[in-house]
């Protein structure tokens, strides 16, 4: 599980996350929903250590990761699926899932995955920068999955995906948690996919979070309120 | 002149153009690693094949003081020895000053020709500005005849070998090794590398060492087909660097390639033309080819 306490994230002088606090249970989906420039990819980029953190603190499992460096987050169970999907584009799809594979004995990619994502055993020859935005976003996924993480970040997975593969990766994500009983963390924009896949939501804004609800009690336009600019 | 003996001259200056190539490609390698994986433009590149180049003449002097009897097998362990010196040294460089600069590309320009100068100055203090030879094995000497007027030189043999070894294994590597996922992983996007879980610092010292050591093997090639100065080195960055740039950084294959055909235009236009010409001729061409095609002959296609 993950655990954040007041954490702050500042860009040189200014500071962008003003103390944020929350926890990630196991076997749980946490919707993190707020307008572009509120915060929700800095929030992601200093969990994963490829921003310093001010102050504060991030633990998996109990275990301090604040002042890591991004590879031994991973070490320690922590895997993050960015914005803009960032696969490698000039390795096979097969290499790109290889990659998350550091820290494993073995080469071989877990029939798990691509029985989670059956396109990818498909293309898996084809140089990754070949695929669609959809399936790259799979190939992301999958990338972040080998690495048996005991948290997932996802980083607006829906941005400029069609409609159709976004149900897909809504089910996947589902179906991810239930087999690993892992925490899922994931920012959003589009309310429909976080109310598919959430347990809980939080909405950032300015740099805080100011609001955390249960899916069941979510006042949806309250939620749309927030969002529209 | 007869057709056969033009076909001789032929054969032999294009082998000739084939021991270039050789030492051309190794040095190559080792930059276009260095520079693809991590954006270091290396001026020390040539010192460390001058320190392979002098691991093999310490070797075979210090056979020949304490062990005259293996004069002819130290060879090839030499060359394993050249790849080890220049491999620690890289280590080192990386650790102590490269690493401090990868967000300053220019300036590891600047502190690499700092050790290049540093280094050749090493040399001529501490081992002396004449030129050296090795005593090379006596398999490594005289020609290889198979038809009377066409001599094929053994060491000219014995450096292309050590050169497609290196070469197949080091494509090998990088194209199935974990050493050379980490290190494509790395180069496509570093801080994407990192969080998927690659210690890409280590990755990179590594493969800095790694293109290091494959300097100090084209010295050691280089030894059997020239004599090592401190400033031998020097001699061969210019034309390494066009090897690289003109086969298209990204590309390792498209640095083999450039590496025979800047060597074979040089060598064969040099039996017909004066050695400057030659040079004149070969530059002429790759300035008119990369106007051409300035990504260089081959880059990989696919959607950014």
């Amino acid at each position: 599980m993950l655990t954040v306490t007041d954490l702050f994230v500042a860009y040189g002088q200014s500071e962008a996350l003003h103390g944020i606090s929350f926890v990630g249970n196991p076997n749980e989906t946490v919707a993190i929903m707020g307008r572009n420039g509120m915060g929700k990819t800095t929030l992601f980029k200093s969990l994963m250590g490829i921003l310093p953190t001010k102050s504060g603190s991030i633990q998996i499992d109990g275990r301090e990761v604040t002042h890591d460096e991004s590879f031994k987050r991973v070490a320690k169970g922590i895997a993050y699926v960015p914005q803009g999907r960032m696969i490698f584009p000039t390795l096979t799809v097969e290499e790109n899932i290889q990659t998350g594979l550091e820290n494993s004995k073995t080469r071989r990619i877990p029939d798990e995955i691509y029985a989670l994502f059956p396109v990818l055993f498909e293309m898996k020859k084809r140089k990754g920068g070949n695929l669609s935005g959809g399936q790259q976003q799979q190939l992301a996924i999958a990338r972040a999955l080998v690495t048996e993480p005991k948290v997932l970040l996802l980083d607006e997975p829906t941005e400029g995906i069609q409609p159709s593969i976004i149900k897909d990766i809504a089910k996947a994500l589902n179906e991810i948690r239930q087999l690993r009983k892992i925490s899922i963390i994931v920012s959003e924009q589009v309310l429909s996919f976080a109310m598919d896949v959430a347990d809980r939501l939080f909405v950032i804004e300015g740099g805080r979070l100011v609001m955390e609800t249960t899916r069941a009690n979510t006042d949806a336009d309250k939620i749309k309120q927030y969002l529209s600019v | 002149m007869n057709f056969s003996e033009l076909l001789n001259i032929g054969l032999m200056q294009g082998f000739a153009g084939l021991s270039l190539f050789a030492v051309l490609l190794l040095m190559g390698l080792g930059l276009a690693i260095i520079f693809g994986q991590m954006g270091v433009i290396n001026m020390a590149h040539g010192e460390f094949m001058t320190i392979g180049a002098y691991t093999i003449y310490l070797s075979s002097h210090l056979t020949e003081l304490y062990a005259p009897g293996l004069k002819q097998i130290y060879f090839p362990f030499a060359v394993v020895l050249a790849f080890f010196f220049a491999f620690l040294l890289g280590w080192l460089v990386e650790w102590v000053l490269i690493r401090h600069l990868y967000k300053r590309a220019l300036d590891t320009l600047l502190a690499t020709w700092g050790i290049s100068l540093a280094m050749q100055q090493c040399f001529r203090t501490f081992i002396g500005p004449k030129e050296v030879s090795p005593n090379l094995p006596d398999w490594l000497l005289d020609a290889w005849a198979p038809v009377p007027g066409l001599d094929i030189p053994r060491n000219g043999l014995f450096v292309l070998a050590l050169t497609l070894f290196v070469t197949g294994a080091v494509l090998l590597a990088l194209s199935k090794s974990r050493w050379g996922l980490r290190v494509r992983a790395t180069v496509s996007n570093r801080m994407m590398a990192n969080a998927i879980g690659i210690d890409t610092s280590k990755t990179d010292r590594l493969t800095f060492a790694i293109g290091c050591g494959i300097a100090g093997m084209a010295g050691a090639a280089f030894t059997t087909i020239g004599s090592t100065g401190p400033t031998s080195g020097q001699l061969y960055i210019v034309d390494s660097f066009l090897v690289v740039t003109f086969g298209g950084a990204a590309s390792l294959l498209g640095t083999v390639v450039s590496a025979f055909g800047i060597a074979q235009t040089q060598s064969l236009a040099e039996f017909f033309l004066h050695g400057s010409m030659a040079k004149v001729l070969t530059l002429s061409l790759i300035v008119v080819i990369l106007m051409m095609r300035p990504q260089g002959l081959f880059a990989s296609k696919v959607r950014r």
